[in-house]
Order: C-alpha cells, then sequence, then structure tokens
C-alpha cells in the first residue's frame, strides 16, 4: 500500500484506527502518542530519581529542617538595615551599569548576526554560535572568573552582568531585527542612502522599544542575579548575605532577604510601568 | 480650516517639538549610569589578572582529556548526566508544586484579593536567591545531589507559575459553554475542554525552564548540592584551568545540544 509508506515509523508500528463511515468512506485516526511520551517521561524520571537519591520519606521526615532556618529569620532584625543599605545600593548600581554596558555592546554584534542586514551567511552564523556560547556560560562562574582577572569587588560584578546581558539581549535584538520590515530601509537605500544610515533611520525606529523593553526586563533580573554574585567574592548583598548565613545570625539574613525583596517588587513595579510606556 | 499646502521642509518644522523630552530622558539616564559608575571598585589582584585570564584561554584550548572521555564518578560524562537528572526532576518537582499555585493565582479562577495574595507569595519565592536555598535543603538531605534537585525545584516555582496562570487567564471560555451546552460532564470538560487548550503552552514552559536549570544547576555546585558546578569551582579555586577547560567544554557542548532540541520541540508544540 502506498500510504502506509508515507507514515512515520511511530504509525508504523502502532496503526492508526480505522472507521468506516455511514457513507462507506473509511478515514484513520492516528494513535495518540500520548502513552509513548509519558513512558519516556516515566523512564527518565526513575533513572533520575536513582541518580540524585530521591527519597520522599526523607522529604517527608525531615522537611521541617527546612522551616527551622526560615522560622529563625523572623522577626528580621530590623536594627540591621543601616548595614544593608550600601550593599544594597551596590547591588542595584552594579545591575544598572552591567546591563547598560552589556546592552550597548551587544548592538554592533547583534547586527553581524542578523541575515537580513549582512547577506553574508557565514558571518552570521558565526556571530550566532558566539552569542550561543556566551549565553551557555554561567554568570556565577563568569563572575568567578571576573574576580580573578579584575579582582575582588564590584567590578568583577559589574562585568559578569554585563557578559549575561551581552547574550541575552543580543540574542532577542538580533531575532527581532530579523523579523524587522525590510520595505523602508530598501526604499531609503534606493534613495541613495548609504548602508549605516539607512538602517539607523528605517531599522532601528523599529526595534528600539522593544529592545529597550528587553534590556529593563533583563535589568529586572539582573537585580535578582546580582545579589548571588556576592557569593563568589563579586560584590553586592551577597557578600554579607553570605557572611551573615556563615555566623547563622539568621534574624540579619531575613532583614537582607527583606530589603531585597522590597527592592525587586519597587523596581519591577517600576520597569513594568516604563515598558508599558514603551509599547 | 483652510487647506494649507507645505513643502517637505515647512512639514518637517511643524513636527512637534520633543526635544525637551527627549534631552530629560537623556540626563536622568547619564545621571544614573554616573551614579551607578561610583560603585565600581575592585581590590586590584596586583598585575595577575593578565596572567590568569591568559591561563583560563590556555587551559580552555587545551582541555584535559583523561576527565573529559572517562566514565568514572568523577569524570564530565558522569557529572553532567547527574546534573541533567538534577534539572530534569526539579523542574518536574517544580511543576508539581507551581500547577496547583498557578490555579490559584489566577484571577479568573479564585476571586481576585486571594490570587493577588499568591502572586505575592510567589514573588517573595522568587525572590531569595537559590544558593540560600541550597544552604536550607543541605540542612534538609544532607550534602548531594538531592538537596540540589530540590532547590531546582524551589527556584523553577516563580518562573513556571508566573507562566502558568498567564497561560490559565487566556483560557476560552466559550469551548467550556459548548461543551456544557452538548451537555458533557464537567470530567468530560476538564479532558477535552480544559486540558487541551492548557498542555501545549505548559509543556512549553517546562522544557524552556528545564534548559535554563541546566544551566543555573552549577550554582548549586558551589554549596555542595550535586552536579556539575562543584569539581568546576574546586578546579578552579586550585587554577587547574585545564580541568576547567574540559568541564566548561562538556557544559557548553550539552547545553547547546539541548537548547536546540528544546528549541525544536517548542516549535512543534506551538504548531501543534
Amino acid at each position: 500500500m502506498k500510504q502506509s509508506e508515507s507514515l512515520r515509523l511511530y504509525d508504523r508500528i502502532f496503526r492508526p484506527r480505522t472507521y468506516t463511515l455511514e457513507n462507506g468512506k473509511t478515514i484513520e485516526e492516528k494513535r495518540s502518542r500520548m502513552p509513548f511520551i509519558l513512558l519516556v517521561l516515566l523512564a527518565a524520571t526513575i533513572f533520575s530519581g536513582e541518580i540524585t537519591g530521591f527519597s520522599i520519606s526523607t522529604l517527608f521526615s525531615r522537611i521541617g529542617y527546612f522551616f527551622v532556618m526560615l522560622g529563625d529569620m523572623f522577626p528580621p532584625d530590623f536594627a540591621y538595615m543601616s548595614q544593608v543599605w550600601t550593599p544594597l545600593w551596590d547591588t542595584i548600581k552594579m545591575s544598572l551599569l552591567g546591563s547598560v554596558i552589556g546592552a550597548l555592546l551587544c548592538i554592533p554584534f547583534a547586527v553581524f548576526s542578523s541575515e537580513n542586514l549582512l547577506k553574508n551567511k557565514v558571518v552570521t552564523t558565526v556571530f550566532k554560535f558566539f552569542f550561543s556560547v556566551v549565553r551557555t556560560l554561567p554568570t556565577l562562574v563568569v563572575a568567578l572568573i571576573a574576580t580573578y582577572v579584575f579582582g575582588l569587588g564590584t567590578l568583577a560584578g559589574t562585568v559578569a552582568i554585563a557578559v549575561f546581558t551581552f547574550a541575552y539581549c543580543g540574542k532577542i535584538l538580533y531575532e527581532q531585527i530579523e523579523t524587522v520590515d525590510m520595505g523602508s530601509h530598501e526604499a531609503l537605500e534606493a534613495l541613495g542612502m548609504g548602508r549605516l544610515s539607512s538602517i539607523r533611520y528605517a531599522v532601528w525606529p523599529q526595534v528600539l522599544p522593544s529592545f529597550l523593553s528587553t534590556v529593563l526586563f533583563c535589568f529586572e533580573g539582573n537585580v535578582r542575579y546580582a545579589s548571588i554574585l556576592g557569593y563568589v567574592g563579586a560584590g553586592g548583598l551577597g557578600l554579607i548575605l553570605n557572611e551573615k548565613i556563615g555566623w547563622r545570625e539568621y534574624p540579619r539574613v531575613g532583614m537582607i532577604l527583606l530589603a531585597l525583596f522590597v527592592a525587586v517588587v519597587v523596581i519591577e513595579s517600576l520597569s513594568s510601568w516604563l515598558r508599558s510606556k514603551l509599547t | 480650516m483652510p487647506e494649507i499646502k507645505l513643502t517637505v521642509a515647512e512639514t518637517l518644522s511643524r513636527e512637534p517639538k520633543r526635544w525637551m523630552v527627549t534631552l530629560f530622558i537623556v540626563l536622568v539616564s547619564v545621571l544614573l549610569i554616573a551614579w551607578s559608575g561610583s560603585a565600581l571598585e575592585s581590590n586590584s589582584t596586583g598585575g595577575s589578572g593578565l596572567a590568569v585570564a591568559k591561563g583560563i584561554i590556555l587551559g580552555i584550548l587545551h582541555p584535559t582529556t583523561d576527565i573529559l572521555f572517562t566514565l568514572q564518578k568523577n569524570g564530565v560524562p558522569y557529572l553532567l548526566v547527574e546534573t541533567m537528572c538534577i534539572a530534569f526532576l526539579g523542574t518536574l518537582v517544580g511543576a508539581v508544586i507551581s500547577i496547583p499555585l498557578a490555579f490559584l493565582g489566577a484571577g479568573n479562577i479564585i476571586p481576585k484579593p486571594i490570587a493577588v495574595i499568591f502572586r505575592v507569595f510567589v514573588m517573595a519565592v522568587r525572590t531569595i536567591p537559590s544558593f540560600v536555598y541550597g544552604l536550607m535543603f543541605i540542612m534538609v538531605t544532607g550534602p548531594g545531589a538531592f538537596a540540589g534537585l530540590l532547590t531546582m525545584s524551589v527556584c523553577s516555582i516563580g518562573m513556571l507559575s508566573k507562566m502558568f496562570i498567564e497561560t490559565i487567564e487566556d483560557l476560552d471560555k466559550g469551548i467550556l459553554e459548548s461543551l456544557s451546552a452538548s451537555g458533557c460532564t464537567t470530567f468530560d470538560k476538564i479532558r477535552y475542554g480544559i486540558i487541551p487548550q492548557l498542555l501545549p503552552s505548559f509543556s512549553s514552559t517546562l522544557i524552556y525552564r528545564f534548559d535554563m536549570n541546566l544551566r543555573d544547576a552549577t550554582v548549586l555546585g558551589i554549596v555542595g548540592a550535586g552536579g556539575i558546578g562543584a569539581p568546576l569551582i574546586f578546579a578552579m579555586n586550585s587554577y587547574r584551568w585545564n580541568d576547567v577547560g574540559a568541564i566548561l567544554l562538556g557544559l557548553v557542548v550539552l547545553v547547546l545540544i539541548v537548547e536546540w532540541f528544546s528549541s525544536k520541540l517548542r516549535n512543534a508544540l506551538m504548531r501543534g
């Protein structure tokens, strides 16, 4: 039969169910792939459970210890707040500067990765691959490397955040450039405008609002990320957070987390208000 | 109004003057950036920075092949499998926790004030940095992959429930109405009306989160919660850049492969 040859492997093993309608026509309903997918997922779950040593009984019998530490954080030590301000501002400054540097740096790279601006497939592929590789580097590892190269302190954290922002915003920017309406760009080139200026006046205004919105979104996430960078000595809140956990001063840990929470809420609402203005 | 014939130049000059607004925005941005620059400080490494950078680059170019291709427990392949298992189960457990949270936080199912409470809760869960969770879970399970898994799942809750809530709020209620009009029971409505609407978007979110978890799993290593992070940090702290190169190489390749697969799968899910 010719039709069965066009079927996928799965349908050849599990034959489609055939129905005969009242008018004599036969139709086929493909078997659902759900049981197969579920089986694979189940196997993966059991395998992962074996490797990671997952045990429900440990979890339920000892989960109380999780809340012991959490309970110790309340009530937070409000008097400690006076010492939280500087690291908190450091964290925010680090993420702001890092986001700005990363966002500015990614623009030329994103232009070179866009297939509609650069007709050379090899170059765009190389640049896109570069973005992918940078994106796979864990931020914490970048921060640790940065502390070796630039020394301990906020500079290392800023570099790590800039690298992360560069990769994240760059990928989204080149995707946006590639979906841009190229008509106006061609029209400007036909009028005799140079390559760069027609990009400046035709492509740039189209991607700018969504690019700014991406950067703001990234900045929001960076504030949260910046707080863990201190763990490897890259400045900011993580530094005192790690220290206070080490000394088991949990009410102070609670205060730091509370301050971080309030800062994140304020920044998120501010940036989502700005983003709603942009689009 | 009398018709006015304008040249191009005149039309341009009649454009609303927005330079005040632009100037203000630029000024504020420049001030903010200058202000944020004030925090920059670093305890200089005394010129060893360049040497370290050179070491890193050389190490990454010459990874230790011994640990890259061994199947022992300290080899890169085993660690990568362990990391993948942590990310996989972490995403799964995270999903199990976030689905009820998402239904409780969806404004179209639960009264608005209660939904807001659950959203604030989710946001609070999201704010606590992952290594704090890691340290907390180590007290529960002891160091190891199990603690890492639990940390991953708690860290996934924030994003997962946020995306799930959006999907649930986008549910098309017309389908449910037509199902009840044709006499379906509540179970039928859930099975044929709700699940098919939610499943593609939910699984797409989960695949994306798995991708992210795989990348974030290195964070866990530094607190001793299993995965490839710990050997990586140890190697870096003892300046074994060739080992660092081997581990990073394995990680980058794995993440790239998983990312490629996940974007294929998510595209297939989008098209239905």
